[in-house]
């Protein structure tokens, strides 16, 4: 049994406080806080959508590629939802075991859920020997109490291997939230708890120096980190952590050693940017490598913020020389895009970010959604389309195909949960969500953006899938031609 | 017969598991202009939505009572009761279901008593159904919330015979089918060509063959189900001539009907393999009062045939199975008949059914357990859904994909898999997986004395036999 008793800390922790959460909510490097209401809005029951906390921290740490990562709740947080990410890792693959401790009833009524998350935590280790487990509370275990936090702990020194407590119960809040949770326990419970590797001697020939960095948000979806790393390696900028797309525990620990860190994809995991400047004095930007323009300007940013006369030069030179051969490559592809317009509805990718890569290629976007942007996203918006962009803020289908329609645009750019709704709709649709099979990222990704695009938009199915049936083509026309009264034997019973 | 094996670790490892508002939520979306609502926090009912949206590879109506800090602590009612109102105002739906999860049962949710003050206060929306259903996913699986969720739906929208007036074989041709998760849209689409050859017209409740089959229709968006068992059909099911219940998780529900209705229920495990089918059919002839129709005929001897083409390849093959306990049940009945062995049997949760399953032990529990179970005795094939191909993968077995979910191929929902003809498609498919390498290859043998050419030799260390071992 768990030895619960000899923590001398308060066992009342058991759920986060309305005051952590609010905590939480008012990130002051968030923009959405500068707006009379701040935080997130609260979703009304039977017209919501949309993930919750605990969705959103998994989807900020599962790509941590060796941890144990064990849900702690009933089956439908795990069940629906293990092994559903398109990261990818360059090796270790634990984070594609789904673990979790499967609450019963039984488990629930008889308060035996910690001693069940204790038992697990121990098996997970004795079967995996994971550098770490990570335990993500959900929405039954915080109901009833359960205090993740000591048995977490308790678990940690018997068998001397970290374990992280996520506390992210769904009830909590958004999505977003979850992001900040997962940032939050990591700076707390993992980050600054060991120092760099030295560099491999090897590498020491090249005579450049090698400066320490980490990105913070990127995913590496679909493997799309690996079109940016080796123009970050050629450069001399030794990532110590992705957070956190092909990260390793190891790296996680060192990340307090950065020089600078880049705020990547959307501000959801800024509290660890800030937390890192608060505590470690390390600055942050904020930068994205979606799209020529903007990867330029994030290695642009790294050498600025390092401030390293070599390094600039060198950065300047391999920008030359990348925007040169990718634009040349580019060239096929942007004589049968131009032009094209395109509704951008967006999740987890900055809006702004992916504008710059479309007009990169010299497309129209025609509407962007705002609804997960914040307001300095916004004016970035607006300086890219103009004052009379639309910016749409209700996502919900109906008003995506209306928008469509009304602005003419030739392809609906969205999340996953969209696919379905544009294709119905007859829609040529791209997935730019978590869960599509192509990476974008870099130089190198724009080639497989295009490649995407014009599939989809030049794609003979949707002629096929909009013209009628020949037979009713025939009989409409018929219909127009003769009389009605003439044609009696013709059925209109599918009309 | 078979042992039942509990849960004996702390940690579920690879689940198989889906649980029970999922289960609820299929059984809904085989309604016509249905909506199912769970009562949780969002996270419950968007896992939910991408769970169906990767296998059915279709928009999926689902709705959430996006409970809270606030609600989740103070009582969530009013979420109920705005949940329900939110929908039927914007949506109009025919149907709405209020699928409780882990989270609200733990609170103390009493769904009933929302869905009594819903109608008190909210009269306009008297013609709207709403049935609400406990399905928390601490206990039970798909499988059970399914069969909760169909059940409360017949208690709900079946009036009894005596006061509807409903009589068995009012309606002369119409024989009610109670059809479990198990089915897919296309199994449902051969089932209704085998009534319509009896001259039967079948009403399938719940019928995801109309709603969830992939029509490309010519609305643009539909906020709920489009197709699917209209309600209208539920006031008529006491005036069928027979109801068939395919599927032991679903005799409750088939209790229920009978009692209300007094129209007779013929029994079914599955559409699996020869006797299964055989028993369908039988039933229909004997319900339809005609002779069973030539084709039939044909397609049964066609099937026996294929039988005995396969069961070189299917013959004695170990086999590891992962699924909810009907379909279990289905795969154990069509393999056995072929002659092969299950060596490991794996489900997600008890139940009455598991007992007289002819094999020798059951485990409750998730892919790591037939992982170990098939490694143990040697399996030479697995079943089971889409999270198993890395399960078979490590095993080194080829895997024939079933049940849910099934994500990584295209089509997987609408597979055929029943009826004599989609049996014998089985049959073909499971050989086809293993023809190549199912038995044991001899090992080369180079004699010492052997005159085969000196190059030859040099490759004796890189030959490998193919084997699935």
């Amino acid at each position: 049994m768990v030895a619960l008793s000899k923590y001398k800390e308060p066992l009342v922790i058991a759920m986060k406080s309305t005051k952590d959460i609010a905590a939480l909510l008012d990130e002051p490097a968030c923009e959405h806080n500068k707006k009379e209401k701040s935080g997130c809005a609260k979703p009304k029951p039977g017209g919501a959508a949309g993930g919750c906390a605990f969705d959103g921290a998994q989807i900020a740490l599962l790509p941590i590629a060796d941890v144990a990562h064990i849900v702690h709740g009933p089956i439908a947080c795990a069940g629906s939802s293990w092994d559903n990410r398109g990261t990818r890792s360059s090796g270790a693959d634990l984070y594609r075991i789904g673990m979790t401790t499967d609450l019963t009833e039984q488990d629930i009524v008889m308060g035996r859920a910690e001693k069940r998350l204790f038992h697990a935590i121990k098996q997970a280790i004795d079967t995996y020997s994971p550098p770490a487990v990570f335990v993500y509370n959900t929405c039954v275990p915080a109901l009833i109490g359960d205090d993740i936090n000591a048995v977490c702990k308790s678990a940690e020194e018997r068998w001397n291997v970290p374990v992280v407590p996520i506390d992210c119960a769904g009830f909590y809040g958004t999505k977003n939230l979850g992001n900040r949770i997962a940032g939050d326990a990591m700076v707390k419970h993992v980050i600054g708890t060991r120092d760099p590797d030295p560099l491999p001697l090897n590498t020491a020939q090249s005579g450049i120096k090698i400066h320490d960095v980490n990105l913070i948000g990127e995913y590496n979806i679909a493997g799309e980190f690996w079109h940016v790393l080796p123009l970050l390696d050629e450069l001399g900028l030794r990532i110590l952590c992705t957070l956190s797309g092909d990260a390793r525990f190891r790296e996680v620990q060192t990340m307090h050693k950065a020089e600078v860190n880049m705020m990547v994809c959307s501000k959801a995991m800024v509290n660890v940017a800030r937390k890192l400047q608060q505590q470690y004095g390390t600055p942050w930007f904020e930068g994205s490598f979606y799209g020529i323009t903007d990867t330029s300007q994030a290695l642009r940013d790294f050498a600025k913020a390092i401030n390293d006369a070599d390094l600039t030069e060198r950065t300047e030179a391999l920008i030359l020389r990348e925007e040169a051969r990718i634009r040349k490559e580019l060239e096929p592809w942007k004589a049968r895009l131009k032009d094209k317009r395109v509704l951008l509805f967006t999740g987890g990718v900055k809006s702004w970010s992916v504008i710059s890569a479309l007009q990169d290629l010299g497309m129209v976007v025609v509407a962007t959604g705002t609804n997960k942007s914040t307001e300095e996203d916004k004016a970035r918006i607006r300086e890219l389309m103009g004052e009379d962009t639309l910016m749409i803020s209700d996502g919900s289908p109906k008003e995506l195909i209306r928008i469509v329609r009304d602005y003419q645009a030739d392809i609906l750019i969205a999340g996953g949960r969209n696919m379905y709704t544009a294709l119905k709709a007859k829609i040529p649709f791209l997935d730019i969500n978590q869960e599509r099979e192509f990476g974008y990222e870099g130089y190198q990704g724009m080639l497989e953006l295009v490649r995407q695009l014009a599939l989809t938009i030049e794609s003979p199915v949707w002629e096929a899938v909009r013209t009628p049936a020949p037979w009713r083509t025939v009989r409409a026309q018929n219909v127009e031609t003769q009389d009605f009264a003439s044609l009696p034997q013709i059925e209109v019973a599918n009309g | 017969m078979a042992e039942i094996l509990k849960r004996n670790k702390a940690l579920s490892v690879n689940p198989l598991k889906a649980s029970q508002p999922i289960g609820g939520s299929l059984a809904t979306l085989g309604f016509n202009r249905a909506m199912p609502m769970l009562h949780g926090s969002q996270g419950c009912t968007a896992f939910a939505k991408v769970f169906f949206v990767r296998h059915f590879r279709e928009p999926i109506p689902l709705q959430s009572t996006a409970m809270d800090q606030g609600s989740s602590v103070m009582g969530a009612d009013e979420n109920v009761r705005e949940g329900i109102k939110n929908i039927a105002g914007k949506s109009r739906p025919s149907l709405i279901t209020i699928l409780t999860t882990g989270l609200a049962e733990t609170q103390g949710c009493d769904v009933q008593r929302n869905v009594r003050e819903f109608r008190e206060a909210n009269p306009e929306f008297a013609d709207i159904a709403v049935v609400a259903v406990n399905t928390p996913d601490f206990t039970g699986s798909v499988e059970t919330g399914y069969a909760a969720t169909l059940t409360e739906i017949i208690r709900a929208l079946v009036p009894d015979a005596k006061e509807a007036g409903t009589y068995p074989g009012k309606r002369k041709r119409q024989v009610t089918v109670l059809v479990s998760y198990m089915l897919t849209p296309g199994d449902l689409e051969a089932l209704r060509d085998i009534f319509e050859q009896f001259q039967l017209r079948p009403v399938f409740v719940p019928d995801i063959s109309d709603s969830l089959d992939g029509t490309l229709t010519e609305d643009d968006f539909s906020p709920v189900t489009i197709g699917g068992t209209p309600l209208s059909e539920m006031a008529t099911l006491g005036d069928s001539l027979a109801t068939i219940v395919i599927g032991p998780s679903l005799i409750k529900a088939a209790e229920l009907l009978e009692s209300k209705t007094g129209v007779p229920t013929y029994q079914i495990d599955h559409l699996y393999g020869l006797k299964g089918n055989d028993a369908l059919i039988t039933a229909l002839a004997e319900i339809s009062g005609n002779d069973v129709p030539e084709r039939i005929e044909r397609q049964r001897s066609q099937l026996q045939d294929a039988m005995l083409d396969t069961h070189f390849m299917l013959g004695q093959l170990r086999i590891a199975i992962a699924a909810d306990a009907d379909l279990l049940n289905a795969f154990v009945d069509l393999v056995q008949e072929m002659g092969a062995e299950v060596v490991a049997a794996v489900t997600s949760c008890n139940t009455p059914l598991l007992a007289r399953i002819p094999i020798a032990s059951i485990k409750i529990g998730d892919l790591e357990d037939m992982e170990l179970i098939g490694r143990a005795n040697r399996a030479q094939l697995v079943i089971g859904n889409s999270h198993a191909v890395d399960t078979a993968e490590r095993l080194g077995t080829p895997i024939l994909r079933a049940g849910f979910p099934l994500y990584d191929i295209i089509g997987g929902y609408q597979k055929t898999w029943i009826g004599y003809r989609g049996t014998r498609q089985t049959l073909f498919d499971l050989a086809n997986l293993v023809i190549n390498f199912s038995h044991e290859e001899i090992p080369v043998y180079r004699s010492v004395y052997g005159q085969k050419p000196a190059s030859e030799m040099t490759e004796l260390n890189s030959s490998k036999a193919l084997s699935c071992h």
